[in-house]
């Protein structure tokens, strides 16, 4: 899932001895092979994995490991594990989570059934230098996001990244790739941009997988920069992981005229977020989801009222394998239009 | 000589050009069905429109619609914008307080909500035609009717019949059951265009605040039926402009001009010919479909690349 793998596989590889193959970018294939074996109406992510895990089976593996919880990928694991068997694949499915929780010594016999010579001190170093990497990797995501639109030479963002996860990938001790954060955090500020004062900024919101599989929804961080827009966006693997379970208080707490309760995986954490950006003066508010998600449908209708009562534009895509790129660049295109129109006439309208 | 500026909206079923003035008051306008080739259909708006105006020279071009691209490349044009902004500047120009838009077209169908002429909503319809033009179109020729007479035979209907109308398909054979027990025409496309509206208010305007006053727009506002079941149901008066089926030509031709371009256009491109080949590329397993642009049998532009190093 967008960059991740680099830190997955970087983890597994000094845990383990068994080889570790890295799974390919999505491609076009990737999603006809998994639309071909999933349930029709199962959500996106589910055919996206399943593709991936097929493509990763045909190029030698036979374990392979997942983690998913929250909604119904909770239950994704089993049912993948169900179709590679009908297919005919002989391989081993592992599922982290369990019940929608982590269990440590439930992880712990999983790696022990991997390779028996895991060793439990190393799971712990190997896993805190991981932690602290994807944390790096978050923290450079999000400022190459506020900037990334203005930069003047095209590319050179994404061209420094891939650079700084290659390096990533060689670290041994923390020391090391703490040095390596320092030296390209300082060279991401060095990359000129003509950023102008006063930007349109546009917080994405929505279901996690499509958030941060760029190929799912259909590349549209790298859409939104092209027309100098400044991103904001919350999810991604440092706040799955580590910060969740204490901002979902927060966010709950902070928008109790919406909500009560938790409504499954970033439901309520998304209300709570578009409030947030709608108090910050953000332009505008996109949510995404891939199709059928039913926590997100679940969130819709409360988002459009935090909106309507912020007086804050809100657009949502439902991405599908079947999406057109030309119905949703129509979309976008309209809604950056009606965002510059409303900006330059902010004053007149406050006036009134 | 006149200065003029030429909007263009090359939509699925029809293609529309207006020529404005200064004031952006329409000198002259022209409306032909696109039959699925928008090249051809430019080039034979064109002639129209330059038979009808000989003491005019262009000196701005706007394309919009769904082959706003491809045309904006063909005609070498100022501004190539989406229908959703082309539409709504193009009504404010003679609606200056309009607070909702309602459009039907060919194809989509959209709703636009506007406060002091800035748009402050909108929302278009996904993945499916139901309730649009050419569903309408579709099952006039299925019941033998010109759809130029639609609206008109819909009028007449004193027992309109209640049709499903979530989606077409249902609509589709819910229709044939009604014809087949006996219904009068004028009684099922009575219900037809009742169907649409409601569809239309169902699926775009729904959670939208539907505030006066209300103009309707796109192919479909010229079927009285529609505009019937519309003041019935939304119970008001919606305005129908008498060129409504052109507010989005004319929003572009109005940013045309905006763009105050000094050099007079070319307009000799009835002779040059055009075409898009398409391919799949075969450098990686995402198989893009590159579609090349040749304008005089030169290679000019090429859509499509994902990893953008094939063109």
């Amino acid at each position: 899932m967008g960059d991740y793998a680099v830190p997955a596989h970087f983890l597994l590889s000094h845990i383990v001895r068994n080889k570790i193959i890295k799974p390919k970018p999505i491609t076009t294939k990737t999603i006809e092979i998994g639309t071909k074996y999933s349930p029709e109406f199962v959500c996106t992510p589910f055919k996206y994995t399943l593709g991936t895990m097929i493509e990763g089976i045909e190029e030698g593996a036979n374990i392979l490991i997942q983690a998913g919880g929250g909604c119904r990928y909770g239950y994704y694991a089993e049912l993948q594990e169900q179709i590679l068997k009908d297919l005919g694949y002989n391989v081993k499915l592992y599922n982290l989570v369990t019940a929608g929780t982590t269990d440590i010594k439930r992880i712990y016999k999983i790696m022990k059934e991997i390779d028996p010579k895991f060793s439990i001190l190393k799971g712990i170093y190997y896993g805190s230098i991981t932690k602290k990497m994807i944390q790096y990797m978050d923290h450079i995501d999000h400022y190459i996001r506020a900037n990334i639109g203005f930069e003047i030479e095209k590319g050179s963002f994404q061209k420094l990244k891939w650079q700084m996860l290659k390096d990533f990938e060689n670290v041994k001790t923390h020391t090391k790739l703490r040095r390596l954060y320092k030296k390209y955090k300082k060279e991401f500020q060095k990359i000129k941009t003509n950023k102008p004062n006063k930007t349109i900024k546009i917080g994405i919101i929505g279901e996690l997988y499509t958030i941060m599989e760029p190929y799912s929804n259909y590349e549209l961080e790298r859409t939104l920069a092209s027309m100098n827009i400044e991103i904001k966006r919350y999810t991604d693997v440092s706040y799955l992981l580590f910060q969740k379970h204490k901002k979902i208080k927060q966010y709950l707490k902070n928008t109790s005229e919406y909500i009560t309760y938790q409504m499954g995986a970033d439901a309520a954490d998304n209300i709570g977020r578009a409030k947030e950006l709608c108090i910050e003066g953000y332009d505008g508010i996109i949510h995404i989801k891939s199709s059928f998600c039913t926590p997100e449908i679940g969130a819709m209708p409360v988002l459009t009222k935090v909106c309507a009562d912020y007086q804050v534009p809100i657009i949502f895509f439902s991405f599908d394998i079947n999406t057109s790129e030309v119905g949703i660049q129509t979309r976008l295109e309209a809604f950056y239009d009606m965002l510059e129109m409303r900006k330059k006439n902010e004053k007149r309208i406050s006036r009134n | 000589m006149k200065k003029g500026y030429l909007g263009i909206d090359i939509g699925s079923i029809s293609t529309k050009g207006v020529i404005l003035d200064e004031n952006n008051q329409i000198l002259e306008s022209s409306y032909i069905w696109t039959e699925g080739n928008p090249i051809e259909a430019v080039k034979r708006l064109l002639k129209e429109l330059q038979n009808k105006t000989k003491d005019i020279t262009i000196y701005g071009i706007g394309t919009t619609g769904s082959a706003r691209k491809l045309i904006g490349l063909m005609v070498d044009a100022d501004v190539v914008k989406n229908e959703i902004t082309a539409h709504a500047i193009g009504t404010t120009q003679f609606y200056k307080n309009a607070r909702t838009i309602l459009e039907i077209g060919g194809q989509d169908s959209k709703i636009i909500l506007l406060k002091d002429g800035i748009i402050t909503d909108y929302a278009m319809n996904t993945l499916c035609a139901a309730g649009t033009g050419s569903f309408l179109s579709s099952q006039s020729k299925r019941l033998g009717v010109e759809i130029e007479d639609f609206g008109t035979l819909a009028l007449k209907s004193k027992n309109p019949v209640k049709i499903a109308a979530r989606c077409t398909v249902f609509a589709e054979s819910d229709l044939i059951h009604k014809a087949q027990v006996g219904y009068q025409k004028e009684d099922i496309i009575a219900g037809l265009c009742r169907s649409v509206v409601l569809n239309y208010l169902n699926n775009v305007g729904k959670g939208k605040k539907i505030e006066e006053p209300i103009v309707f727009q796109g192919g479909v506002s010229k079927n009285k039926g529609v505009v019937k079941y519309f003041n019935e149901i939304l119970k008001t008066e919606v305005i129908v402009d008498p060129n409504s089926h052109l507010m989005g030509a004319i929003g572009i031709a109005i940013m045309a001009h905006q763009k105050q371009s000094k050099t007079p256009k070319n307009l000799k491109i009835l002779d040059i010919s055009f075409e898009t080949k398409g391919r799949e590329c075969e450098g990686c397993s995402n198989h893009c479909e590159i579609l090349r642009i040749y304008k005089d049998h030169k290679f000019i532009e090429s859509w499509g690349s994902k990893c953008g190093k094939v063109s």
